[in-house]
């Protein structure tokens, strides 16, 4: 009976570090796992067969011309689409398709959208504090007081984002780029795992350009970061391994020179 | 400290809502004041009758600040709030109609004569309690809390918003009023409940209960306000706005929106069926046309034409509409109707901040 005991080569489980459903699991080193993800719309379709792997701690780019699929990858990712078929999971044992897009979100995934979204009736600070990491309940919030802790956070991401002077101002207010650099730092204040970035330098100068490049690559290593942009000198700036898509599935992967002279790709960008 | 945090309640950085605030606590102790130092042959003296004119207008003004918190931070225009304020009086009348005892026309002490009339020989379940008191009181918050908390569990669940939710609010409203109109559902039927004798053992019709009702009335509002400004002061009160602003965006910070949502609506709900329970002694009657869907429009036309989101918006908006509605109906019934609604459609066109977006541009052009 006791004989798997004698086994001296086994891994036992109760060896193992203990994996609770519904923790993050990324012992096999992948944070993202995308497997066969179709979506269409009126027959449409947006993402058809897609897979995509993304490795904990990774900064990857994604590309694609219009309408390939890209928003609506990170979409399906958190829960604001569900895919016809296919599976999405974070890390081993979380099943992203059983989650709703609250209960994506606090699990560590989170977002900045294409369109710049902001609560433009509240100031900055207050951007910031909604979005901090915390217990998001209606009951705590009434009671929820900043402490100095809170608001040595607030103020350190308010200086990496650059609008420390514009702490109180409404975010309305704000030029596009600033509300870009805002909802990076919301990104920030919810300390997140996997941080979605669906084209954070449109309407940017180019010294913003910059500073968002620096700003992505310090994060590297912190965060997993997929960044979704158009703007290829940028991407080529912070990309260690570029994706493609292309008509809803991924056409190619690789560092920015291999993608770049892939024929394929060319034939894609060219006949756009 | 102490103080630092009671000032920081009182004293707002918009110096109307100070105006509108300092104005309520002046009236609730003017009007008593005057009525206990002039005789009542005095001009000065107001009659028992306008205490309680006065005190249905704090009434509404505090039906038009939970509408407030539900549609100007929460952007949920709500059609069907009236049947939270009914709910609420209907508690009050079915304490108030248990006070009547034998001195009803059929002279039962336990069944009020509607029951009599309708031949019932018991009172029905739901009856029971409504003598007392302690029963009554947080009936009066937890019969409108319980049907807000279990429809907007409901809708806002299923993601249910825009026209259609509001559609759905009116239609819960006149499905009560039809319910309500039926005597078999033992509320009296088209009549409602009237006759009250008393409360809490005094003469509902004496000057002192009227001048205290009154005075309730406006602690109520002022209490209310205080409230609801504190919350909006809250994280709570932010995310209730980013709601409104942007609902999709708060789901992917991680916030349930539909909790939030409840939580709002659940409260201002009781907050109206507050106002609901002190209006109904105060006019004598509480009658199934409460629950019509034109009562609660009217409440969003206060709203509008006072100012959402400001809180003291509602409250101007209500008093006036009703002072204005007290003084056309006197003169012109046929009117009214036309009258509040060309208000409405002028005011949306043309302030579509209200009068307290007006006041606060005044103000600001005259800093400029
Ligand atoms: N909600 C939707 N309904 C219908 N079609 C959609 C919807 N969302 C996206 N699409 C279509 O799916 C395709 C992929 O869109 P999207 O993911 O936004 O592309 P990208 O972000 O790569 O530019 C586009 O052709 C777009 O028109
Ligand atoms: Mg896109």
């Amino acid at each position: 009976m006791n004989k798997p005991l004698m086994d001296r080569y086994k891994t036992f489980d109760f060896v193992r570090k203990p994996v609770k459903p519904g923790e993050l699991d990324v012992s096999h080193k992948t944070i993202l796992y995308l497997e066969d993800v179709s979506v269409s719309f009126d027959g449409f379709k947006a993402l058809n067969n897609l897979s995509l792997y993304i490795d904990n701690g990774e900064l990857r780019c994604l590309i694609g011309p219009n309408g390939a699929g890209k928003t609506t990858l990170m979409d399906v990712i958190t829960g604001k689409t569900k895919p016809d078929s296919g599976s999405v999971f974070f890390g081993q044992t979380i099943d992203l398709l059983e989650m709703d897009e609250p209960a994506i979100a606090q699990a560590g995934i989170c977002r900045k959208f294409q369109k710049p979204s902001v609560f433009e009736n509240l100031s900055v600070f207050e951007n910031l504090e909604l979005a901090m990491k915390a217990d998001k309940g209606a009951w705590p919030a009434l009671f929820a007081r900043l402490n100095g802790e809170h608001r040595d956070r607030i103020e350190e991401v308010l200086t990496t984002i650059g609008l420390t002077e514009h702490s109180a101002q409404q975010a309305g207010i704000l030029s596009h780029g600033q509300k870009q650099w805002l909802e990076i730092g919301m990104l920030l204040m919810q300390e997140p795992k996997v941080m979605l970035v669906d084209e954070p330098v449109a309407g940017m100068t180019h010294q913003e350009i910059d500073r968002t490049a620096e700003l992505l690559l310090s994060l590297q290593g912190k965060h997993s970061i997929v960044v979704v942009e158009h703007d290829m000198e940028f991407v080529r700036s912070i990309a260690r391994k570029v994706t493609v898509l292309h008509e809803g599935s991924v056409l190619t992967e690789g560092t920015m020179d291999e993608v770049q002279n892939d024929p394929r790709v060319i034939q894609v960008y060219l006949g756009d | 400290m102490k103080s630092l945090f009671l000032g920081s309640l009182f004293f707002s950085n918009d110096k109307t809502a100070n105006v509108v605030l300092f104005s309520l606590i002046a009236l609730i102790v003017l009007v008593p004041l005057c009525n206990a130092i002039f005789p009542s042959a005095s001009a000065l003296h107001f009659s028992a009758y306008t205490v309680s004119l006065l005190g249905k207008y704090l009434t509404f003004a505090l039906l038009g600040l939970s509408l407030d918190l539900v549609w100007g931070y929460c952007g949920i225009l709500a059609l069907g709030h009236g049947a939270f304020f009914a709910l609420g009086g209907y508690s009050m009348g079915m304490y108030l109609m248990r006070q009547i005892g034998e001195r009803g026309v059929y002279g039962d002490p336990v069944l009020p004569d509607f029951m009599v009339f309708l031949d019932w020989k018991e009172l029905p379940w739901y009856w029971y309690g409504f003598d007392q008191f302690w029963f009554a009181l947080p009936m009066v918050f937890l019969a409108p809390g319980v049907l807000a908390f279990v429809f907007g569990w409901l809708a806002f669940r299923s993601r249910v918003t825009g026209v259609y939710l509001s559609i759905i609010t009116q239609a819960l409203t006149y499905a009560l009023m039809l319910a309500f109109f039926r005597n078999e559902m033992g509320f009296g039927g088209n009549n409602g409940l009237t006759d009250f004798k008393d409360i809490l053992g005094f003469n509902i019709q004496s000057e002192a209960v009227r001048v205290a009702l009154f005075m309730i009335s406006g602690l109520a509002l002022i209490g209310a306000f205080l409230l609801s400004r504190w919350i909006s002061c809250t994280k709570l009160g932010r995310v209730v706005t980013a709601v409104r602003d942007h609902e999709a965006r708060v789901r992917f910070l991680g916030y349930r929106v539909e909790m939030f949502k409840l939580w709002i609506f659940v409260f201002a709900a009781m907050l109206a069926g507050l106002a609901g329970a002190l209006y109904v002694p105060q006019v004598g009657i509480i009658n199934p046309s409460e629950f019509s869907p034109l009562n609660s429009l009217e409440i969003v036309v206060w709203v509008a034409i006072g100012g959402r989101g400001t809180l003291y918006g509602a409250i101007i908006g209500a008093m006036l509409v009703n002072y204005g509605k007290t003084v056309l109906t006197g003169l012109l019934p046929e009117i009214w109707l036309f009258t509040l609604g060309a208000t409405f459609v002028l005011v949306t066109v043309f302030m579509p901040n209200g009068l307290a977006g007006l006041l606060l541009k005044k103000r600001e052009e005259m800093h400029t």
